[in-house]
């Protein structure tokens, strides 16, 4: 347990002296700062529905650019240092395999959830010093949907470090997978639906065992219960887990789905070649 | 303690070691060499437990794959090539402390008698170092704590001849310890080792034992003459910190013990102008297990 807390503070430290961290700090510090930029106005006029509006739109930017993120600086990072020799080196000190797997992937979750937070935070306190109400529901339901999806891209980023050998091969991997996903969001699976005549139950499953299509209308629950803005889908959505229901599975999905994953990474790292 | 039973490691295809079957004893000191390729480093990997291979590797009876942590809290480790590690050398005499149970300022200080000023590279990245400098970190890092078995792969690779020297004089202050040293030429290792194994095509070709009388970590004084002045001369000699008389016909300086056969290699390249060499005082080795003794000899008068 000391040394997974060793590795994780490695890990963050080394993440901290990163230009990607730089870049991924400023992006989501500089969406908010756009938002507010763009939308206080509109905000102070409308109050409450003002500052809800702005995180609906910050959650949305940050499900386009979250994943992409995780994924690439998370397999770059470890089948670069394993590609080195890095790994040769700091695994022949005495650090469990288990502590230096997931004491990275501890340290990693912290440096990628804290920017996207920290950003949703400071948007919050700077409208509630503005005088516009806090929807506190929504800010910790979106904090929780965020872990979640942090959870769910360091577990995909993580076994793909564990299967890959090379740094060419993971970022393709990586960036691969990540348009899979994006590729199977609502529009895709429509057109499929509509040529293939597929049954809706089986489309709309295959859509929510997407975790970026889980964690979108997730995220689109939480200000629009009724699932309105995904058209037909949300009958079956709502028929097949209700309103609560699909929230629960919005957010413990991508994490159970990321621990495994993960897990899976970890099992694959302990049985091959470390260096 | 430390048991090879048909170790194989194939990549690819290719096989790396073959059915490698060596013993070490705790009070071996052991040169691996062979050319590239040979299988040094696959070996200390399996050794290190970082590779799955065929056959067993224990360390004390210890499978070390299976109890990896506990084998290597006992093995300090300085690898061929220093790894692009990003961190700061703080940092990384932190870590490598915590989880080795040891503590900062034993690396710190090996660093400062290794030559570095602490206060000066401590929070340099531990990649923007020169290659010397990178090495003798990791030799602070393999030395500052408590280990039963030190692995060298080639540790004097870039280490200029004081900073070898004083390299030398740390190993000789664990001379009961088992070490082994990686090294594509014996000459640089010979004086630190008494046991040579080499290895080709990851098996066992050569398997001898070494006597050096000089205590490796004592120094010689070394004369030399010369039939002429040749700048090529004075440039390599004086790498090895030799100074010259006025008419710069004879260099005086001291030599490393375990340095002396490298020494004379570079020598052997001026034998034409070289007129006289003399080699004396260095400590005698103490029997296995004891202390050194204090009595001076002549490794090789040549007058």
């Amino acid at each position: 347990m000391k040394n997974l807390w060793h590795t994780a503070r490695l890990d963050i430290a080394e993440s901290l002296r990163a230009r990607w961290f730089l870049v991924y700090s400023l992006v989501f510090g500089g969406i908010v700062a756009s938002l507010f930029a763009f939308g206080l106005t509109e905000s102070r006029v409308m109050g409450f529905t003002g500052l809800s509006r702005m995180l609906v739109t910050y959650i949305q930017l940050s499900m386009a650019i979250l994943p992409v993120f995780v994924l690439i600086t998370t397999v770059r990072s470890l089948a670069g240092d394993r590609e080195a020799g890095v790994f040769e080196y700091m695994l022949s000190l005495p650090v469990g395999l288990a502590a230096w797997f997931w004491g990275r992937f501890m340290g990693r979750f912290i440096v990628v959830f804290l920017p996207v937070f920290i950003a949703m935070l400071l948007a919050v306190a700077y409208g509630a010093a503005r005088g516009a109400e806090v929807p506190w529901t929504h800010f910790f339901l979106y904090t929780a949907l965020l872990m979640s999806l942090s959870i769910c891209f360091l577990g995909i980023g993580f076994l793909i470090s564990g299967i890959t050998r090379t740094t060419d091969i993971a970022q393709g991997a990586a960036f691969f997978i990540w348009l899979l996903l994006l590729m199977f969001l609502d529009l895709i699976l429509l057109g499929i639906m509509i040529q293939e005549q597929a049954p809706p139950g089986l489309v709309v499953m295959v859509a929510l065992l997407n975790p970026l299509q889980a964690f979108r209308a997730g995220a689109m629950m939480i200000f629009d219960p009724q699932l309105i803005m995904l058209g037909p889908s949300a009958y079956i959505i709502l028929d097949a887990f209700g309103h609560y229901g699909y929230l629960a599975w919005s957010l413990f999905y991508p994490t159970v789905l990321g621990l495994a994953l993960g897990s899976i990474g970890y099992h694959i790292f302990r049985r091959g070649d470390l260096p | 303690m430390i048991r090879f039973d048909k170790v194989s490691k194939t990549f690819r295809r290719q096989t790396v070691l073959d059915e490698l079957s060596l013993d070490i004893a705790p009070d071996d000191r052991l040169a691996l060499i062979g050319s590239n390729g040979a299988g040094k480093t696959t070996m200390i990997r399996c050794l290190l437990g970082e590779y799955v291979h065929q056959g067993v590797v224990t360390v004390d009876g210890k499978d070390s794959r299976k109890y990896r942590t506990e084998v290597l809290k006992h093995i300090g480790f300085v690898p061929q090539l220093p790894p692009p590690l990003k961190m700061p050398i703080h940092e990384l005499f932190r870590f490598s402390a915590a989880v080795c149970g040891s503590e900062v300022g034993r690396m710190s200080e090996l660093a400062a008698r290794l030559g570095l000023d602490m206060d000066e590279v401590g929070s340099k990245p531990f990649v923007k170092l020169s290659g010397g400098q990178k090495q003798k970190i990791l030799v602070a890092v393999a030395l500052g704590r408590d280990t039963k078995l030190l692995i060298l792969d080639e540790p004097t690779a870039n280490l200029d001849p004081a900073a070898r020297q004083i390299l030398f004089s740390l190993l000789a202050e664990r001379i009961n310890q088992p070490i082994i040293i990686s090294s594509h030429r014996l000459e640089e290792v010979a004086g630190l080792v008494n046991r040579v194994i080499e290895l080709d095509r990851g098996r066992v070709v050569l398997d001898d034992r070494v006597a050096d009388a000089i205590d490796p970590g004592s120094a010689q004084n070394c004369e030399l003459g010369l039939g002429r002045a040749e700048p090529a001369f004075a440039a390599a000699i004086g790498e090895w910190g030799f100074s010259p008389s006025d008419d710069g016909l004879t260099w005086r300086g001291e030599v490393a013990g375990p340095d002396r056969l490298r020494f004379l290699g570079m020598l052997s390249r001026y034998a034409g102008i070289l007129t006289a060499m003399h080699l004396s005082g260095g400590r005698l080795s103490a029997p296995r297990g004891g202390n050194g003794t204090e009595g001076e000899a002549d490794a090789a008068p040549q007058d």
